[in-house]
C-alpha cells in the first residue's frame, strides 16, 4: 500500500479476508493479460536519462526547512541521490562550477585557492557512509511513517579528496586545533570542527553515488565528516580556516547543543551520532495479513560498526538476533532482516542496535533519565510499531511518551 | 627529481616509463601535488568574515541600543516581533529556560555579531553595514538586560560582555560503550 492511500476505514477481519480473496480471484486474469499484452507491441527505445516506472513514486517529505528520505520505500543501504534527505538554513544555492573556488587559509604556510578541477586532481577516495541530522526524531501521532519518524538520514557512496591531503598541500600548522568550515549558501553556514577529524577521516567530496553532488547536497563540493551530525558536514563549501580555538558560531552554541542534567548545563560539540535502528517494514500504513513476514530495517552508528541488531515482536519482553546483510561497513547504514510469522492478535515490533563500542540503543526513558527533560538533539531511542488485531500497523507512540 | 630522470630515460618509449613507474622509480606520493594557486590578502579579506569569541574579526564601527532600534523595527520586527518576542521566527529576547534565546542560552555576544552579519535579515542577508550590526547587537543585548541602553558596542566592548549562559556550556561527554549519556 502506498503512502498516498492510507487505509481510511477500519475493515473487520472478515471483510478484509473476503476482500483479499476477491482480489486474488481476479488477479491472475489481469496479470496474464498484461503478460501477453506487453509482448505484442515494441516498448520504448533507449533514452538519455532513465526515469522510474510510472508505478513507482517514492517521494521525499518536504517541510520549509528539510525534506525526509522515504525509508519505507527503500530496500538496500544506498539512498538514491534524488531521495537523499535535505536540511538547509538558507535554501539551496545555484553554483556555477566554473566559478567555484575553495579558500583554505588561517594557520597554514600557504593560503591557497582551489578550483573544482584542482580538487578533482588530488588522489580520490570513495567511501560509503550515512549522514544524519541530529534533530532526527518525530514523536507525533500513531499515523507516522518511518520517513517521518527518522527520515533525516540517508546513505551515499561519496567520492572526493581526503581533507588531510588538502591540509598537507597548504602546509597546515601543527598548532592548529580547530578549523572553520563555511558554506556559500544564504546562511553562510559555519561550523568549527576539531582538527583531529581532518586527520582521521574527513573528506571534501564532489560525487554522490558516482555522480556529481545533487544541489541540495552541496554541489559542487561539500565537507563530509563520517559518523558526525549532518550539520557539521558543511555544504557548498567555500572556505576552510585553521585556528587554535573554536569559533563559537551560532550553529554550535544556540543550536546543535542541548540542555543536559538538572543544573542547566548545555552540552556542546556533541558531534558523534550514537547507534540507532528503525524497522522500515512492516510499518504504518501497512495492514498485515496473517502468515510469514520479513521484518526489515536499518541500523547505524557514528562510532563504527554495527555488531548486532535485535528484534522483539512482543514489546521488548523477548529479543532475537536479526540477520545483518554483508558487507557491514563502519559509520554506515546496515540492513537487517528477521523472519516473523504473524498469527493474528496484537503485537509490538521493535529493533535495538548495538555497536562495536558496546553501546546499546537506549529506550526513551533511559535517554530522558540520562539527559533530563529538555534534551532536543541526538535522540536515538528504540522505537516500535504496534500491530492491531485487524493487522493495522501504527507507530508506537506510547514508547515515546513523557 | 627522481621522476624527471625516469621521464627522460623513458622518452624513447612510453613503455619504459610504465615499467619504471611499476618498479617504484617514481615516488608513490609526492610531498605536495602543486595544485591550487596562492590566495591574495585581498581575496581572503572578502571572504574572511567570521568573528571569534575573543573578538578577532570585529570591524571598525559602533552602536548603541538606540541606533539599533529603528533598524530592528524596519528589518527584523516583521519576523521576530516588535520587541524580539518572536513571530514567524523565534524570539531573540527572554531569560526563561523554556525557550533557548540570546538572554537564556547564548554563551558569547560576539556570536550575535557574526550571525546577524552573515545570515540576517533572512530575506536579504549580507546587506547590513557594520554600524547597523553593532546597533542591532546592542539593541538585542539591552532588550535582554545584559547591557544598558547607553552602552556602546564596538570591537573592544562587545567581546567583554559576559553572557548569562556562558558557564553552562560543557563539552560532550558521550564516549560510546554501555553507558547512556
Ligand atoms: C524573513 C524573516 C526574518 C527576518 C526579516 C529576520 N529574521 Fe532573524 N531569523 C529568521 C529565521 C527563520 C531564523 C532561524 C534561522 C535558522 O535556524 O536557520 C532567524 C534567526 C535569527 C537569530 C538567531 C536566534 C537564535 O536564538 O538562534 C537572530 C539573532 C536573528 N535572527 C536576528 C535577526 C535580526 C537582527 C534581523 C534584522 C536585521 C532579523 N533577524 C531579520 C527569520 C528572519
Amino acid at each position: 500500500m502506498s503512502k498516498n492511500s492510507p487505509p481510511t476505514s477500519r475493515l473487520s477481519r472478515r471483510e478484509l479476508i473476503a476482500g483479499t480473496l476477491g482480489a486474488v480471484a481476479a488477479a491472475p486474469l489481469a496479470a496474464q493479460q498484461q503478460a501477453v499484452e506487453t509482448t505484442r507491441r515494441p516498448g520504448r527505445g533507449p533514452n538519455e536519462l532513465d526515469q522510474r516506472s510510472p508505478f513507482v513514486t517514492p517521494r521525499r517529505d518536504p517541510s520549509p526547512t528539510s525534506s525526509r528520505t522515504p525509508l519505507q520505500d527503500l530496500q538496500g543501504t544506498i539512498t538514491p541521490a534524488d531521495l537523499h534527505f535535505e536540511r538547509h538554513h538558507g535554501g539551496v544555492p545555484e553554483i556555477d562550477p566554473d566559478r567555484y573556488e575553495l579558500l583554505v587559509h588561517g594557520m597554514v604556510d600557504r593560503p591557497t585557492v582551489f578550483t573544482l578541477a584542482d580538487l578533482k586532481r588530488f588522489p580520490a577516495v570513495s567511501r560509503i557512509c550515512f549522514l544524519e541530522c541530529s534533530g532526527n526524531l518525530r514523536r507525533g501521532s500513531a499515523e507516522t511513517l518511518p520517513q517521518m519518524v527518522c527520515g533525516l538520514t540517508s546513505q551515499t557512496e561519496w567520492t572526493g579528496v581526503m581533507l588531510s591531503t588538502v591540509l598537507n598541500e597548504v602546509g597546515a600548522h601543527r598548532g592548529a586545533t580547530w578549523f572553520l568550515a563555511e558554506g556559500q549558501d544564504a546562511a553562510v553556514m559555519t561550523r568549527s570542527v576539531p582538527i583531529d577529524k581532518a586527520y582521521d577521516d574527513a573528506m571534501i567530496v564532489y560525487a554522490q553515488n558516482g555522480d556529481a553532488l545533487m544541489p541540495g547536497n552541496g554541489y559542487p563540493a561539500r565537507l563530509l565528516l563520517p559518523g558526525w551530525e549532518g550539520n557539521a558536514s558543511v555544504k557548498w563549501l567555500r572556505r576552510i580556516e585553521l585556528s587554535d580555538r573554536s569559533f563559537m558560531t551560532r550553529e554550535e552554541t544556540s543550536r546543535y547543543s542541548e540542555p543536559v542534567g538538572e543544573e542547566g548545563q548545555i552540552r556542546q560539540f556533541s558531534f558523534v551520532m550514537d547507534a540507532r535502528s528503525i524497522i522500515t517494514e512492516p510499518a504504518y500504513p501497512t495492514t498485515l495479513e496473517p502468515g510469514w513476514h520479513e521484518i526489515r530495517g536499518l541500523a547505524w552508528s557514528g562510532r563504527g560498526l554495527i555488531t548486532r541488531v535485535e528484534v522483539s515482536v512482543d514489546g521488548g519482553a523477548n529479543w532475537d538476533g536479526a540477520e545483518l546483510q554483508a558487507p557491514v561497513l563502519p559509520k554506515a547504514h546496515a540492513r537487517f532482516r528477521h523472519p516473523w510469522h504473524w498469527e493474528g492478535g496484537t503485537a509490538e515490533i521493535m529493533s535495538r542496535a548495538t555497536d562495536e563500542t558496546g553501546y546499546v540503543q537506549p529506550s526513551w526513558e533511559a535517554l530522558r533519565t540520562a539527559r533530563g527533560p529538555r534534551t532536543r538533539y541526538h535522540q536515538n531511542p528504540v522505537t516500535s510499531w504496534t500491530v492491531g488485531d485487524d493487522g493495522r500497523v501504527l507507530f508506537g507512540v506510547e514508547r515515546l511518551r513523557s | 627529481m627522481n621522476a624527471t630522470r625516469t621521464a627522460a630515460a623513458g622518452l624513447t618509449t612510453g613503455w619504459l616509463i610504465a615499467v619504471a613507474a611499476q618498479a617504484g622509480a617514481q615516488p608513490a606520493k609526492p610531498e605536495r601535488f602543486g595544485l591550487g594557486r596562492p590566495a591574495t590578502e585581498a581575496e581572503i579579506a572578502v571572504l574572511d568574515i567570521d568573528v571569534g569569541p575573543d573578538g578577532a574579526g570585529l570591524p571598525i564601527g559602533q552602536g548603541r541600543a538606540g541606533d539599533g532600534a529603528p533598524v530592528w523595527a524596519q528589518a527584523c520586527a516583521v519576523c521576530h516581533g516588535a520587541a524580539g518576542e518572536g513571530g514567524t521566527a523565534g524570539p531573540v529576547v527572554g531569560r526563561g529556560q523554556d525557550r533557548p534565546t540570546v538572554g537564556s542560552y547564548w554563551p558569547y555576544a560576539t556570536t550575535l555579531w557574526d550571525y546577524i552579519n552573515r545570515a540576517m535579515p533572512r530575506n536579504r542577508p549580507g546587506t547590513l553595514t557594520a554600524h547597523e550590526v553593532y546597533g542591532l547587537v546592542a539593541w538585542i543585548l539591552a532588550a535582554n538586560e545584559i547591557i544598558g541602553e547607553a552602552d556602546v558596542m564596538d570591537a573592544e566592548t562587545l567581546p567583554a560582555v559576559l553572557m548569562p549562559a556562558r558557564d553552562q556550556f560543557v563539552p560532550d561527554d558521550r564516549r560510546g560503550g554501555p553507558e547512556v549519556r
